[in-house]
């Protein structure tokens, strides 16, 4: 392949190269099979600024999922959306210079196999990958599977992760380490956690890949803030409730070119 | 008064019986693997919880004073020993073959489930947690949980499906009246999957004063071996009382199956006896073929569900499919992971009683013998009436009477025209 952004290792590359520019990263997330023209919303957000865009895999229990996000995949599935539709319709979008980030459940890896599902996620043009029910001790059979099809397995680290934990996630994570800002579920907050600042200080001391905070970033006040500790963001639900209340792919560029803005204001 | 680390003269339950150990390894291993089953998928934030829990529990059940106290609440509130009733009306359905229930519809509370549930409460005081959260399909580990909340003072949330509310309205209402708040859970199915859902959402976030008080032997490790442990009590004293009762072990031990726990409790004091043979039976609802049934075990394929590796009723993308039971405590679309291993390593085998055969049974043994069994207990029934015929009027079958049939009423009245 000739897209840079597809070739192995390419979200770390990509998302190190950005940050050392100074630039705070912007991953935003989006149901894949939400809507008929859903993939129009990845184009959006590449022309508002995003690093990587993250494309979730609906499954029918998201227990780690907050309202938005499970009425979100409840809505794409009763659209008729499955991996394989979410997947196909990828492959027919062009490079939008920006790398693709999978999430999804175990058990959808598992259904075909995990060789298979890394094969297929690589096939549609997608660098890495996120299972947030796998831990780091369960990951082992997904992580040779990755490897050997060029995906990037991205392991996400708690509040509650203890230090050696800590380091052997970040260790074998690849991508970035996904900073979950919270105990709780993905889902809007009004203000971003405590823990997050004090979590994001302790991935630093044992990594250098970037860190991505996620779960209940939501405004460009807490972009900024989240900013001052992480490399980077991840919105998921914030985007996700405008979605599902209408809103069309101009409306979400002008929403994360906001964040985009307050990210970028941080590091001048 | 003695002060030795000897069990009370008499006790139900030892050290021992938490032991592991035995022919079929028993115990899973460090990663909390029955085989290829089990394990821990969830979210990295419980993987701290998870580890606090085991630890305590492997404590907990080396320390006499522990196995002293949830001794003492077996007898004295549980109203254990449960007894062995013959039921010779019953058995003349059966072919001949003698059918003995273990009567857990007689403890407190009328189910299997006050077993673990107490156990789980005192590993709860031992964690120094103040609240605890549960799932409940029937609604029978739901008042379980809030009945053991109450006798510990505990605070106590009880999630349930909105579908399981409306069918076990008694239920909730005894949940309510022991103190315990109860959340109607409107995802997905309505059902006890998504209650597990939302539990598990509960849980991860206010981990930190909260135990999920699990209420089957899935999900993710330790769960399944801690309910099982405290459950197995069933099958410890069953054995027992078999061979006063019969001068000989049974030639066959039957419980129902729906996340499992009833039955691991009956079946693993019997696992080491290999003459013994072991019948699950899960709920085939309307039947294989109508696609509404809850037969994991028979026609459900491996996956991952509620943290654990073991089989599911999904479809061909992966996704779970909503299981079919006139019974809510059936009515799940996984089962516990070491099923899924006596499945695959042949100990036990697993058959599907339908939702109309598991009515006859229930409507039969109230007939003979004046005992209105649970729904759920039923399809064990059922499953007894059916191997005795095969197996001759020579034998003698043990079948785990889980619970008792008053919370199923407002389903009778409505199957039977009553």
């Amino acid at each position: 392949m000739t897209n840079p952004t597809l070739a192995a290792g390419a979200v770390e590359r990509h998302l190190r190269a950005r940050r050392d520019t100074g630039r705070g990263l912007l991953m935003p997330y989006v149901t894949g099979g939400i809507t008929p023209g859903w993939t129009d919303y990845l184009r959006a957000f590449a022309a508002a600024g995003a690093d990587a865009i993250e494309v979730g895999l609906p499954f029918s229990d998201p227990t780690l999922d907050g309202v938005t996000i499970q009425r979100a995949g409840d809505t794409a599935l009763a659209r008729g959306a499955s991996t394989r539709r979410i997947l196909a319709d990828l492959s027919g979008v062009p490079d939008l210079g920006v790398p693709l980030v999978a999430s999804t459940y175990y058990n959808l890896v598992l259904h075909d196999g995990p060789e298979a599902f890394c094969a297929a996620l690589r096939r549609a043009g997608v660098g890495g990958l996120i299972v947030p029910d796998l831990p780091v001790h369960e990951a082992d059979e997904l992580t040779g599977a990755a490897a050997a099809a060029g995906i990037e397995l991205v392991l996400l680290a708690s509040p509650a992760t203890p230090r050696p934990r800590l380091a052997e996630i970040s260790r074998r994570s690849r991508g970035f380490v996904y900073a979950v800002s919270l105990m709780g579920t993905t889902g809007e907050r009004a203000a971003l956690a405590a823990s997050a600042a004090e979590l994001t200080e302790r991935i630093r001391h044992v990594t250098d890949r970037p860190v991505l905070l996620g779960f209940g970033i939501s405004t460009p006040d807490q972009a900024r803030e989240a900013r001052r500790h992480a490399d980077g963001v991840v919105v998921g639900a914030a985007v996700m409730r405008r979605v599902l209340d209408g809103a069309g792919p101009d409306d979400l560029r002008a929403f994360l070119a906001t964040l985009r803005q307050a990210l970028d204001q941080e590091c001048d | 008064m003695t002060t030795s680390n000897a069990p009370a003269e008499g006790a139900l339950i030892t050290a021992a019986d938490f032991a592991g150990g035995g022919p079929h390894g028993d115990d899973p291993d460090i990663r909390g693997k029955f085989g290829i089953f089990g394990g821990r998928y969830v979210p990295e934030a419980l993987i701290p919880a998870l580890d606090e829990v085991a630890r305590t529990y492997e404590e907990a059940k080396r320390d006499p004073e522990f196995l002293r106290e949830f001794d003492h609440l077996l007898r004295t509130y549980a109203g254990r020993p449960t007894t062995l009733t013959d039921v010779p009306r019953f058995s003349e359905q059966a072919g001949g073959a003698r059918i003995v229930l273990k009567r857990e519809d007689l403890t407190h509370t009328g189910a299997h489930k006050i077993n673990n549930v107490i156990g789980q409460a005192l590993l709860t005081k031992r964690l120094g947690k103040t609240r605890v959260i549960a799932e409940t399909g029937a609604g029978q580990h739901g008042v379980a949980t809030a009945t053991a909340a109450a006798l510990l003072g505990l605070e106590c949330v009880i999630y349930m499906g909105a579908v399981d509310c409306e069918r076990q309205a008694l239920n909730v209402a005894r949940m309510k009246l022991l103190g315990a708040t109860v959340v109607p859970v409107h995802n997905g199915s309505k059902t006890l999957k998504d209650a597990i859902n939302e539990a598990f959402r509960d849980w991860v976030t206010n981990v930190d004063h909260t135990h999920y008080l699990f209420g089957t032997v899935a999900g993710p490790h330790p769960f399944p071996e801690i309910v099982r442990d405290f459950a197995r009590i069933i099958g410890v004293e069953a054995r027992r009382q078999m061979l006063e009762l019969t001068g000989r072990l049974p030639d066959a031990v039957c419980a129902a199956v729906g996340g499992g726990s009833n039955a691991i409790g009956i079946f693993h004091a019997f696992i080491g006896d290999e003459g013994v043979r072991l019948h699950g039976y899960e709920a085939a609802g309307h039947g294989l073929e109508s696609g509404e049934h809850a037969l994991t075990l028979t026609a459900g394929s491996v996956g991952v569900l509620h943290g654990a590796r073991t089989y599911v009723l999904q479809d061909d993308e992966g996704q779970t499919i909503e299981s079919h039971s006139i019974s809510a405590g059936l009515d799940y679309p996984g089962v516990g992971p070491e099923h899924a291993w006596l499945k695959d390593s042949g100990r036990a085998t697993y058959h599907g009683v339908t939702d109309d055969e598991a009515m006859q049974a229930f409507s039969l043994l109230a007939r003979t013998e004046g005992i209105i069994p649970a729904i759920e207990s039923s399809h064990a029934l059922a499953g007894a009436l059916k191997l005795g015929r095969e197996l001759g009027p020579e034998a003698t079958i043990l079948v785990n009477l889980s619970g008792r049939g008053d919370k199923d009423m407002g389903t009778a009245m409505k199957y039977f025209n009553l």
